[in-house]
């Protein structure tokens, strides 16, 4: 066998593909018999169900805060004018009206905080006193009380600024517990293992509600004589105990998935305990799971949904309270569904970001 | 133990006419043209990113060639169901990351394709299984699991796997690049001794040892083309093509 | 031969602060004594509380008859019975929908995560959005939208809707026909006994058959089984007499009265908690599938598996695997989820549980009686998922 004379072979461009539009077609919606049944029932089903749908919602709908021509255009069009006119109640429950701007502002800066966290720019030490600064100024805006603002009682604030408030402050307030309580759980001692263990698996065990109950009736009891507690630290309380055990599983969850050679580094260059959790594990630890920590704050938005139960009215409770009006309680429907966009935005935004996070945190720990 | 290589003008199993493939767009195979013969033994070598894994996963239709013609024991590959089956039926194919199946007991990883595919009984399923377990010299792990055995022992049970559907040809694909170092003789030990026993075999691999004792044929492949085919000595001793020559002297350098 | 080695020398308890072991008891001593302190402080508060708004405590009321009617319940409660029935009918009324809930979810959740994966790309379109839908709303108010279909959308209960003879479907509820039982109905469930073990006994048939010779038989021994248990569930029907007296819900002035009914309240519970259940399912599932490696496949390919054995033998074993514990914890979900019957008024055990505590002011009793009956629920899937978990673990080194 002789070997031939070599010739390189440059690149070439690969042959158009023989598949047109009608193969991509067929191998995508007509690929077998099941698959075909499946795809016509589909196409069906949309003939059947949008056209209606549409005409309802957009065609004949009725945009005006205009009762009596809801109520002609009922079965026929939807009535956005519920939205027109019960929207600030929706959005701000009982609060004052007059004074509305006060939660329009403060639910902003919370927002506008919330996206500035998302960057990763600004993880920095200063982004906590960012926080902390933007708390006591939602807190004093929204109390007032204070340069010449009238004071707002607690059990008034509802809506939108409600829900954004339970859900970042027991995220926030649950962390530094969580962290505890997970390295807790990790603990070689077993007197604290076994406290910390108790805590988790019970609060994971019952529902939210049950907390929410036990906060609401218990907690006053267990206050000294004459002390009394408001009921919005009350129902933070609730939530901050049942979102940091879960958040304390998901940060454990971080820890055992750090390689144990780092502790062993570590502890053979002679550093303490709590030298080692602060500078070494938790940094690692925390970032392996931040997409995690961001679906917990995904289920503590729509958890807050259950406050309604205990008398706040957060934006699911200002609803129903919207449509209490026998006038217009025809129009449930259109007022759930004006609520229900407000959340799903909201939440499949959070949960695109912290799918994202989660493609480009890794890349700074693989080998490129 | 002897090798003797195929009588010259025997049939040939692999026929690769002017083949070409893309992954998108790149050109990963270019024209490529081989031949082989019954009871070659064919080793590629080549940088990686070369095609060669690629190349001899066309074989058993685990990739999809674009151009040109393939044919192996005279069936034409294609999108042809029927032909694919029976093709893999003749190959079997030895993976870079073993892919024995965890869940399942040595002994059932190698009876599994012979009673869902040869439709054996389980009793005679069994015994061939044992047989190769033996032929590997591993059969005393046959009720063991994958993952309780060393990376060689789950090689070596992945080429006994391969070899209870009696293939006609044996393809390694890297077989011995996950190994650490120590195993890596126990896997040569059995592929040497099953070149003996005259099979088939295509084999991508960088041990040139095994290269040099084994192989008929040792082609060099880059970029998408074989650049360079030779008998082991000529091939080693007396590369001609520079480019062969320049890979030659980094693998062989330590 | 070797003199016998010196007993170990006794060792030393360092009193040091310098000794980790001495370092972890005081840990955890002041830890607990803290903890001690605490509980006292509050409990203290709690007594004098207690004192001065005169509620008393001691779990004897659950003795005393409730005093209040509950909507619906599996079995007959009367207001005269004690709390603690009061509280297995909350607890009934429970686990009635959570776990036809769980059923139900499953199967919807498995069929839309395998469709997420489909190649029809309207299937996996119309599943996505699914997902997406139920996982970004609040469940609650996701309850509330199906609330407000069943009691405001469908028509009321002078004309209701008749999707099958028989059975009828309005405002208020769901009422359809319920066989009455008579003697002659055991002839149908030995039939159906004797039918379930001719499906094993055709399963183990046709896996010998395929042992011993390779082959298996030509109707799948699925279809056989199926068929031997149709077949020996009528004829022990037959046997029994044929009896076929059913209840019929009946029309009258006001109502539907007969046949076995559901009201608005449970159907829109299970329904919720299955649709927003199977989306999570639907990830869990799909995740699972996905989580097989690439390799698995391709070394099934390359033996020439057949794509159904090939599914059966080796992707849905090493799939299960990774499935099973997150899907335990939607299922523990899904019954912590069952709670929020309480905004829909639908009596589970949370809404009995509030109910008693209004009437009787024994808060700390209540409230823990339903906590500690989620937490055995929840320790008990727990275990169960454990035991599991350690049965099919890959076995390694």
């Amino acid at each position: 066998m002789h070997p031939a004379v070599f010739i390189p072979i440059a690149a070439r461009q690969p042959p158009s593909p023989a598949l047109g539009a009608w193969p991509w077609i067929r191998r995508h919606f007509f690929d077998g018999l099941a698959n075909s049944l499946l795809t016509l029932l589909v196409l069906a089903l949309l003939v059947v169900a949008l056209p209606p749908l549409l005409n309802w919602a957009l065609v004949h709908a009725v945009v005006q805060a205009d009762n009596a021509a809801c109520r002609a255009a009922e079965g026929v069009g939807a009535c956005w004018g519920v939205v027109a006119e019960k929207g600030r109640l929706i959005l701000f429950g009982r609060y004052p009206y007059e004074e509305q701007w006060r939660p329009l502002i403060a639910s902003a800066l919370l927002v506008l905080l919330l996206i500035v966290s998302c960057l990763r720019r600004v993880w920095r030490p200063a982004l906590a006193w960012a926080w902390v600064g933007v708390f006591t100024v939602f807190y004093g805006l929204m109390k007032g009380d204070l340069a010449g603002l009238t004071a707002v009682d607690t059990e008034r604030w509802g809506g939108l600024p409600l829900t954004l408030l339970l859900s970042s402050v027991s995220l926030v307030v649950a962390f530094p517990l969580a962290i505890l309580l997970a390295l807790g759980r990790q603990s070689q001692l077993p007197a604290i293992r076994t406290l910390c263990v108790i805590f988790i698996e019970f609060v994971r065990g019952v529902p939210l509600i049950s907390v929410l109950f036990m906060v609401s009736f218990i907690l006053p009891l267990l206050m000294p004589q004459g002390a009394k507690i408001d009921v919005l630290v009350r129902v933070l309380i609730g939530m901050t105990l049942f979102t940091a055990a879960y958040l304390a599983e998901v940060i454990r969850g971080g820890l055992q998935a750090l390689p144990k050679g780092q502790m062993e580094a570590a502890h053979s260059l002679g550093l303490g305990y709590w030298q080692i959790q602060r500078k070494i594990v938790l940094p690692q630890a925390l970032r392996l799971v931040v997409p995690a920590i961001v679906n917990t704050f995904i289920g503590a938005f729509k958890d807050t949904s259950l406050v309604t139960i205990v008398s706040l009215y957060d934006l699911t409770g200002a609803l129903q309270l919207a449509l209490g009006d026998a006038d217009w309680r025809k129009f449930f429907i259109e007022g759930q569904l004006f609520v229900a966009a407000i959340y799903f935005i909201a939440c499949l935004a959070m949960s695109r970001y912290s799918q994202w996070l989660e493609g480009h945190l890794n890349t700074g720990t693989r080998r490129q | 133990m002897s090798i003797t290589p195929p009588a010259p003008n025997t049939p040939a199993v692999i026929e690769f006419s002017k083949v070409n493939k893309w992954f998108a767009d790149f050109h990963v195979l270019r024209d490529i043209d081989l031949s082989v013969a019954r009871g070659e033994r064919i080793v590629i070598c080549g940088p990686s990113g070369s095609g060669k894994s690629t190349l001899i996963r066309c074989i058993n239709r685990l990739e999809e060639h674009q151009t040109g013609c393939l044919k192996v024991e005279g069936v034409e590959l294609s999108d042809d169901v029927q032909a694919i089956e029976s093709v893999r039926r003749q190959v079997g194919m030895v993976f870079q990351q073993f892919n024995l199946f965890p869940h399942l007991t040595v002994l059932d990883n190698l009876t599994l394709a012979p009673m869902w595919v040869g439709k054996l009984p389980k009793a005679q399923a069994e015994e061939r299984a044992m047989q190769q377990l033996r032929r590997v010299r591993i059969a005393e792990q046959a009720h063991k699991y994958p993952l309780q055995l060393s990376g060689g022992q789950q090689q070596r049970v992945a080429i006994a796997r391969a070899l209870c559907l009696t293939p006609k040809i044996m393809l390694f694909d890297e077989p011995t690049s996950a190994l650490d170092p120590e195993m890596i003789n126990e896997v040569l030990e059995v592929m040497v001794e099953l070149a003996s026993q005259g099979i088939t075999m295509v084999c991508v691999t960088h041990e040139m040892g095994f290269a040099r004792q084994v192989a008929d044929r040792v082609i060099f492949m880059d970029e998408g083309q074989i650049v360079e085919q030779n008998t082991a000595a000529a091939f080693f001793d007396h590369p001609q093509n520079e480019r062969t020559q320049d890979f030659l002297s980094k693998i062989l350098a330590h | 031969m070797i003199p016998p080695a010196p007993p170990p020398p006794p060792r030393s308890r360092a009193w040091s602060w310098r000794s980790q072991a001495f370092r972890g008891w005081v840990y955890q001593f002041l830890t607990l004594a803290l903890l001690v302190l605490a509980v006292t402080y509050l409990l203290s508060n709690t007594f004098a509380n207690m004192r001065t708004r005169g509620i008393q405590s001691g779990f004897d009321f659950f003795l005393q008859p409730a005093g209040f009617a509950i909507g619906e319940s599996l079995f007959e409660f009367d207001s005269a019975q004690g709390y603690w029935v009061a509280y297995l009918v909350g607890l009934s009324n429970t686990l009635r929908v959570a776990l036809l809930g769980i059923a139900l979810a499953t199967v919807l959740g498995s069929l839309i995560g395998i469709g997420r994966l489909s190649n029809n790309l309207l299937v996996r379109g119309v599943c996505a959005v699914q997902v997406e839908l139920t996982r970004n709303i609040p469940l609650l108010l996701q309850l509330f939208m199906w609330y407000f279909v069943m009691t405001e959308l469908l028509p009321p209960i002078e004309a209701p809707l008749k999707p099958m003879a028989n059975v009828f479907f309005s405002k208020n509820g769901l009422q359809y026909p319920l066989p009455e039982w008579s003697a002659g109905h055991w002839g149908t469930v030995l039939g159906l006994l004797a039918g379930a073990l001719a499906w094993r006994a055709w399963l183990h048939r046709a896996h010998r058959q395929f042992e011993t010779t390779g082959h298996q038989p030509p109707v799948p021994a699925h279809l056989t089984g199926l068929a031997s248990l149709l077949l020996l569930t009528v004829f022990g029907w037959l046997a029994g007499g044929a009896p076929s007296a059913l209840s019929v819900p009946e029309v009258t002035e006001i109502n539907l009265v007969g046949g076995g009914a559901v009201t608005p309240e449970y159907l829109t519970l299970l329904i919720g908690l299955t649709i927003y259940t199977s989306g999570y399912i639907a990830e869990v599932v799909r995740s699972g599938i996905q989580s097989v490696a690439y390799g698995q496949h391709e070394a099934a390919q390359a033996l020439g598996l057949p794509r159904s054995a090939e599914l059966r033998l080796v992707q849905l074993p090493q799939a299960l695997r990774v499935i099973i514990p997150p899907l335990t914890s939607q299922y523990l979900n899904l019954i912590k989820n069952s709670s929020l019957a309480v905004a829909v008024g639908y009596p589970d055990l949370i809404s009995i549980s509030a109910t008693s505590l209004n009437q009787t002011g024994r808060a700390i009793e209540c409230i823990a009686v339903v906590m500690l009956c989620y937490l055995t629920l929840s320790l008990l899937t727990s275990a169960g998922m454990n035991i599991y978990n350690r049965r099919v673990r890959l076995e390694d080194r």
